[in-house]
């Protein structure tokens, strides 16, 4: 299907697509890399009256070292990301995650913060965010506010974002010596959406400690799962009857099925995605 | 009353200037505006690839981007790419292995080999297939497209 009309503004600098965004109606929406709304609109399950491309804005294109952080502007395409010294030197957990996002196409236009503002459940993004306890920078008209990951994704498609605002950039803590990260997903074919995936980050020196371990295309968003983790800090390796315990775990997280894979295939895929994913920590 | 805007763009190395409606998709302009019905339309979602064309440099989905956000851009579609070394070795390649049948899928095929291979990709089965895993082909089988892929990198490595 072909998209409704809309009104089309493509500002040059952040303050001006912020006035463009300062609109009561809610039927303004910013078009990143369009990777998700284009498909919407074109199905028409989105419908802007006004959409405001953020293609045109520079100051949002940057991925930078800054106060031991790795700041990293909404605008930056995956493609970007992948390619960047400074985040294969300091976020390996991206450079493990992204070739799975979509296909090479798909990673050439789509964004950071597309992704992070959608929080589809199946998407990594949300959940390398979480693991890495990353700052979601926010912007309107009326200022600036930061937001912790964890307290980003509220629910399926549901982010603390508000009316007016939107993701500016996204700045990830340069882990310590010795943190290890770990990421594995089971999709049907490379590309597509996950039927489960984990990422997990981790503190390798004996004994293991500050485990992050966060699901994806399990729930209704990216899961964190303290009593898991639990399982993994204080211990050298995870084996035996700590394994064990992690499996329960794992089984009572709160599945939701989807079109890949009902409850019981999830809770099944879950635990291989944890296992495969911690054996590649210790290998 | 379509709400419309003026654009101006280098397509296949020739610049152009159009209205364009807001609400038109970057392949539907190439297609029915300029009359470059290379590009194939599938899904009009980004899944089938049957779109994917060069802007700028990189390969992209053309159903998922609009033909006003292509002002200023530099475009080359399958009618283009024959220019180019490895893209006429890849057309020759493709139909010595058989790697089209109805062909639908062949123009945005073409354009994601080509990406992989002018990157200097390697004749490693699996990689191609990762590479090539956003092109549906409904014909084909994949196995003659990978074929005609390894053929070009091997011929590439001869010379
Ligand atoms: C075939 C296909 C396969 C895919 N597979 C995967 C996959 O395996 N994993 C995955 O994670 N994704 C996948 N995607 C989605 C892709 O990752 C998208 O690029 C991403 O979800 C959205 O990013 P975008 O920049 O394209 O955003 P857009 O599509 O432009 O926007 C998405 C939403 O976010 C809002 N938005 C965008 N930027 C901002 C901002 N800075 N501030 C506030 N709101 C904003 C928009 O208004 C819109 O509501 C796939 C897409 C396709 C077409
Ligand atoms: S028509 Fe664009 S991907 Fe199918
Ligand atoms: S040749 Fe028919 S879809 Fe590929």
């Amino acid at each position: 299907m072909k998209a409704a009309d809309f009104d089309y503004q493509r500002p040059s600098n952040l303050e001006a697509a912020l006035d463009l965004l300062d609109d009561e109606s809610g039927d303004v929406q910013v078009l990143a890399g369009g990777q998700s709304l284009m498909p919407m609109m074109n199905f028409r399950l989105a419908q802007p009256e006004l959409l405001v491309d953020l293609n045109g804005l520079e100051d949002l294109q940057f991925i930078r070292e800054a106060d031991g952080h790795i700041q990293i502007g909404s605008m930056t395409r995956y493609c970007e990301l992948e390619n960047s010294p400074l985040i294969q030197q300091h976020v390996p957990l991206f450079s493990k995650a992204l070739p799975h996002i979509a296909h090479v196409a798909i990673r050439n236009r789509g964004t950071i913060g597309g992704s992070t503002a959608l929080a589809d459940p199946a998407a990594e993004m949300p959940a390398l965010l979480i693991a890495l306890d990353a700052i979601i920078v926010a912007r309107s008209r009326h200022g600036e506010r930061s937001i912790k990951a964890a307290e980003f994704f509220l629910g399926l498609y549901e982010t603390a974002l508000e009316m007016g605002e939107l993701i500016a950039s996204i700045s990830i803590p340069i882990s310590e010596a010795g943190c290890e990260c770990g990421f594995y997903e089971l999709a049907r074919r490379h590309g597509d959406y996950a039927m489960a995936g984990v990422a997990i980050t981790v503190q390798t020196t004996n004994p293991i400690s500050e485990a992050r371990v966060v699901f994806f295309a399990v729930s209704d968003r990216a899961t964190r799962t303290e009593a898991v983790e639990n399982q993994l800090n204080g211990v050298s390796t995870l084996a035996g009857e700590e394994m064990k315990n992690a499996m329960e775990e794992i089984g009572k997280l709160d599945f939701h099925g989807d079109l890949n894979a009902d409850i019981a295939t999830k809770q099944h895929l879950a635990k291989v995605v944890f296992k495969r994913a911690i054996a590649e920590i210790f290998s | 009353m379509i709400n419309s805007q003026n654009i101006s763009l280098v397509v296949n190395g020739e610049p152009v200037s159009a209205s364009v409606p807001n609400r038109t998709n970057l392949v539907d302009f190439l297609r029915n505006q300029l009359g470059l019905t290379g590009s194939h339309v599938g899904c009009e979602h980004g899944v089938c690839g049957a779109c994917t064309l060069e802007v700028n440099g990189s390969m992209i989905r053309g159903c998922l981007m609009l033909a006003v956000q292509a002002d200023g851009a530099e475009i080359t579609t399958v009618e283009g790419f024959t220019s180019r070394d490895k893209a006429a070795q890849l057309q020759r390649s493709f139909q010595k292995n058989n790697a089209l049948q109805c062909g639908y899928c062949t123009p945005g095929m073409l354009a994601s080999a080509l990406e992989y291979v002018e990157a200097g990709g390697g004749a490693d089965r699996a990689a191609i297939r990762q590479h090539l895993s956003g092109n549906y082909c409904r014909c084909t089988g994949y196995q003659s497209i990978v074929d005609a892929v390894v053929d070009v990198i091997e011929q590439g490595a001869k010379q």
